[in-house]
């Protein structure tokens, strides 16, 4: 049933709905919402047979999940940013144990600065850990992507981490239809551990491993990586039967058939972007978009198969690799090893500045053109940047250059966060 | 019991001595004050262990004189010659597992124990048993009694357990948000005063003066500052848990019978275990036992009971020893003896070990008033 509701309530409602039987909880911005919707849930026994437990940091909440997962409960939590880096110890840890522990990442910029607002670059702190991680463009997605994460996780024990922009999807109000109770139950069978904590059958978990075998070890998990990737689709293809609705899989492709060039992009983005291109289009431009919901895993055939026409690949990113450049730009291309397509990276929307129609619409133009370097940074504020550079050229000096930043825009720091 | 076949040292300390009463995990034992009523007893070691308990009813003798206990961390495990922590994790568990009839699930922190007892593909535990990372033991175990309680099943115990690194230092939040939530697990700390498993570091449970790899014995103050360290039964008691106690390896019957009560408690519950460790001590590997013994009776490490908040029983000073007879067993504190040797920080030492003797009541006014120590 479609209801008007915020993208954080129809995500806690859908996890409620997953009943999952251990949550952890700890709040940032901009995950707050999640985690207390789904306590009132619990408080009001519409979510029965759950712990709700406010712990005392990140790292305690995927702590906790481990444990809880170990000895065979479905566990969830919550986080973004700061509590994502804070807990990276223990993401790590999930995967390595093989837990199918499910997180929702409301995606926020990592400081310094410390800045609450949407982009990528939690996500891609965590990108080597081990975990799933499937990007929303839209809350409907969003809430639909958590049934499928319980089930890929608890299909092939591994733990699997829902990305949704935050605010941009999480504080947005818009028609999704919360996937029903008991269609719920009918995809996502109980939890069954193949391997679990029980006094009965004792078995020791968490070993240390040396040289003789940790690569193996850790081949197999990405073996195990490669075989979500192939179960991907057909969770996806089976949500749709049971739903009525396409959500998920691995890759989203819109108008890129005949395109010429072809935009790629994670998450919520892509809806302003498929916006643009549709205008380009009216034009005669042959532009397409392509969506990856599956970052990780890379589905590399799934997107060579999309962009191997195209002439220009263009990435928009909302996070890069201070030092080099694009991230997800590196796996494409890494993707279309030997095949025509030139790959450029455009990072944007960093720190949650608005991703416009307009500048988008520069861009497209400038690649249509064949005019896009290998990395751009969309909207850079060029005069503030060079008088900066000119500054730290006049005077050497250690520390942050983003109170100098605001200093030039007139803009007191205190005012900010 | 028979008084008259214990060795004259022998004392039976606590309520009325009712045989029946002492089989540990029986459900006459089960509550909010599981202990309450059981015999307890003490030995004044004068000779052998094994000879004293021997002599005690069958019931009163100890998990592990018991042929069926459940040798939760068996052996061939790696393990230094003589360590503390092997002893105490052995001592503790079997006590736990029959305390909770072989429900029982153990979360342990990285450290030596981890390290000694797991080495791929073996493992030491016959019990259910899972390392995550070396701080959060506490909130891993939290996660395990919370699907145990999902799951309906009330009769499994859950027990956490770390080094005092793992404790004091880098678990500590953990710990403190497990204390706080009054979450259903005995967390036990294994004190040997140092990060041992990384190479014998200074932590914040390494007593003043100690030399470690990053504290060494040279320059005017050698060893571990003084006016530095935690003390955290006492923060564990502020925390007004349920239940907080001390032991050593050095008194088998009260470890055995403070972890059994505690096994059967229900929330936080939080059991520090002073485990010497002959590698970083300095100590002769036969001697683990002695310098724990020691460690009790000069005071600097007071052996007692609390429930919520409040000390409710401590274990006196039989025969109050002189600071000297411990330090100088060990090779951490070799640079304050000798010639010239350091008497002033000797001194400072002894003072901490008069205010805890004060603080927790530690002597009986008959038994040995610190004039009685000579060799001051
Ligand atoms: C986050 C993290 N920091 C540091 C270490 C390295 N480390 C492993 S065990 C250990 C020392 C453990 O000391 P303690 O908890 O006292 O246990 P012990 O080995 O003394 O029994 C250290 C520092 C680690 N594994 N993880
Ligand atoms: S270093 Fe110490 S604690 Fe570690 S195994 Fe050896 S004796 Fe035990
Ligand atoms: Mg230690």
């Amino acid at each position: 049933m479609l209801e008007q509701i915020e993208g954080s309530r129809a995500v806690a409602k859908t996890v409620a709905r997953c009943r999952p039987e251990v949550v952890c909880a700890y709040p940032i911005s901009p995950q707050t919402h999640i985690i207390e919707a789904i306590g009132a849930l619990v408080r009001s026994g519409e979510l029965a047979r759950c712990e709700f437990i406010n712990v005392e940091s990140e790292f305690a909440a995927m702590s906790v999940a481990i444990g809880a997962s170990a000895a065979g409960a479905r566990a969830y939590t919550a986080t973004a940013s700061q509590g994502l880096l804070f807990m990276i110890e223990a993401v790590y840890n999930a995967a390595g144990l093989g837990l199918p522990v499910v997180m929702t990442l409301a995606n926020r910029a990592v400081g310094a600065p410390i800045n609450i607002w949407n982009d990528h670059s939690d996500a891609m702190a965590v990108r080597d850990a081990g975990w799933v991680q499937l990007f929303a463009e839209t809350n409907q997605e969003a809430a639909d992507l958590h049934v499928q994460a319980f089930r890929l996780a608890e299909e092939l024990s591994v733990p699997v981490m829902v990305c949704m922009d935050g605010f941009v999807l999480t504080h947005a109000f818009e028609q999704v239809d919360v996937p029903e109770q008991d269609l719920v139950d009918a995809f996502l069978p109980p939890y069954e551990p193949r391997q679990v904590l029980d006094p009965a059958d004792p078995v020791s978990i968490g070993a240390m491993v040396g040289p003789e075998a940790f690569e193996e070890v850790r081949y197999l998990a990405h073996v195990r990586q490669l075989a979500v990737l192939e179960q991907i689709p057909v969770v996806a293809a089976e949500f749709e039967r049971t739903f009525g609705r396409r959500s998920g899989g691995l890759v989203s492709s819109y108008r890129a058939e005949d395109a010429e060039v072809v935009v790629v992009a994670l998450g919520s983005v892509l809806g302003t972007i498929k916006d643009t291109v549709d205008e380009r289009r009216e034009q005669g431009e042959r532009i397409g978009v392509v969506g990856i919901t599956s970052f990780r895993p890379f589905p590399r055939e799934a997107v060579r198969q999309v962009l191997s026409a195209a002439r220009q690949v263009v990435v928009i990113e909302k996070a890069f690799s201070i030092g080099f450049g694009g991230v997800l730009a590196t796996d494409v291309a890494m993707a279309l090893q030997g095949l025509p397509p030139e790959v450029v990276s455009v990072v944007a929307g960093l720190g949650g500045r608005p991703i416009t129609t307009v500048s988008l619409r520069r861009v497209l133009q400038a690649a249509v053109n064949d005019r896009l370097p290998p990395l751009t940074f969309l909207d850079l504020d060029e005069d503030l940047v060079r008088h900066e550079l000119e500054r730290m050229a006049a005077t050497r000096r250690s520390g942050p250059t983003a109170e100098n930043l605001l200093r030039d825009l007139g803009v007191p720091s205190g005012h900010i966060g | 019991m028979r008084r008259d076949l214990l060795p004259t040292d022998a004392v039976a300390a606590g309520g009325t001595p009712e045989a029946a009463d002492t089989g540990a995990g029986t459900s006459g034992a089960i509550g909010d004050d599981p202990g309450a009523g059981r015999q307890r007893l003490r030995f004044y070691q004068v000779g052998s262990f094994a000879v004293g308990n021997r002599l005690a009813d069958p019931s009163q003798r100890t998990v592990q004189s018991d042929a069926t206990r459940s040798n939760s961390l068996d052996s061939g495990h790696r393990a230094c010659q003589g360590c503390g922590e092997a002893l105490g994790a052995r001592y503790a568990l079997d006590a736990a597992m029959r305390a909770a009839g072989g429900q029982l699930v153990a979360v342990n922190a990285t450290g030596c124990l981890e390290v000694f007892s797991t080495p791929y593909p073996e493992t030491s535990w016959r019990i259910a048993w899972l390392h995550s990372l070396f701080a959060n033991a506490p909130a891993v175990a939290t996660g395990v009694a919370a699907a145990m309680r999902v799951k309906g099943r009330s009769d499994v115990r859950v027990v956490a357990q770390a080094g005092d690194g793992g404790t004091v230092d880098i678990g500590f939040g953990c710990l403190s948000g497990m204390f706080e939530r009054n979450d259903d697990v005995l967390f036990i700390c294994y004190d040997n005063e140092a990060y041992m498993n990384t190479g014998v570091q200074r932590s914040g449970a390494t007593p003043s003066a100690a030399r470690t790899a990053t504290t060494e014995a040279i320059g005017p103050d050698p060893g571990a500052p003084f006016g530095q360290g935690k003390d955290l039964p006492r923060l564990a008691m502020a925390h007004g848990i349920p239940y907080v106690a001390t032991a050593t390896v050095a008194d088998l019957h009260d470890l055995e019978d403070k972890i059994e009560r505690a096994t059967l408690m229900r929330g936080a519950r939080y059991v520090h275990v002073l485990v010497p460790c002959p590698l970083g001590w300095g100590t002769a590997s036969a001697d683990t036992i002695a310098v724990a013994r020691l460690a009790t009776q000069t005071g600097l490490f007071p052996v007692y009971e609390a429930k919520n908040g409040s000390v409710t029983s401590v274990s006196k000073i039989r025969r109050v020893q002189p600071v000297e007879a411990y330090l100088g067993m060990q090779k951490r504190f070799a640079h304050l003896f000798g010639t010239p040797g350091r008497p002033d920080i000797v001194a400072r030492i002894q003072a901490i070990a008069d205010d805890s003797i004060a603080r927790f009541g530690l002597l009986d006014s008959h038994a040995g008033e610190p004039a009685e120590r000579g060799a001051r």
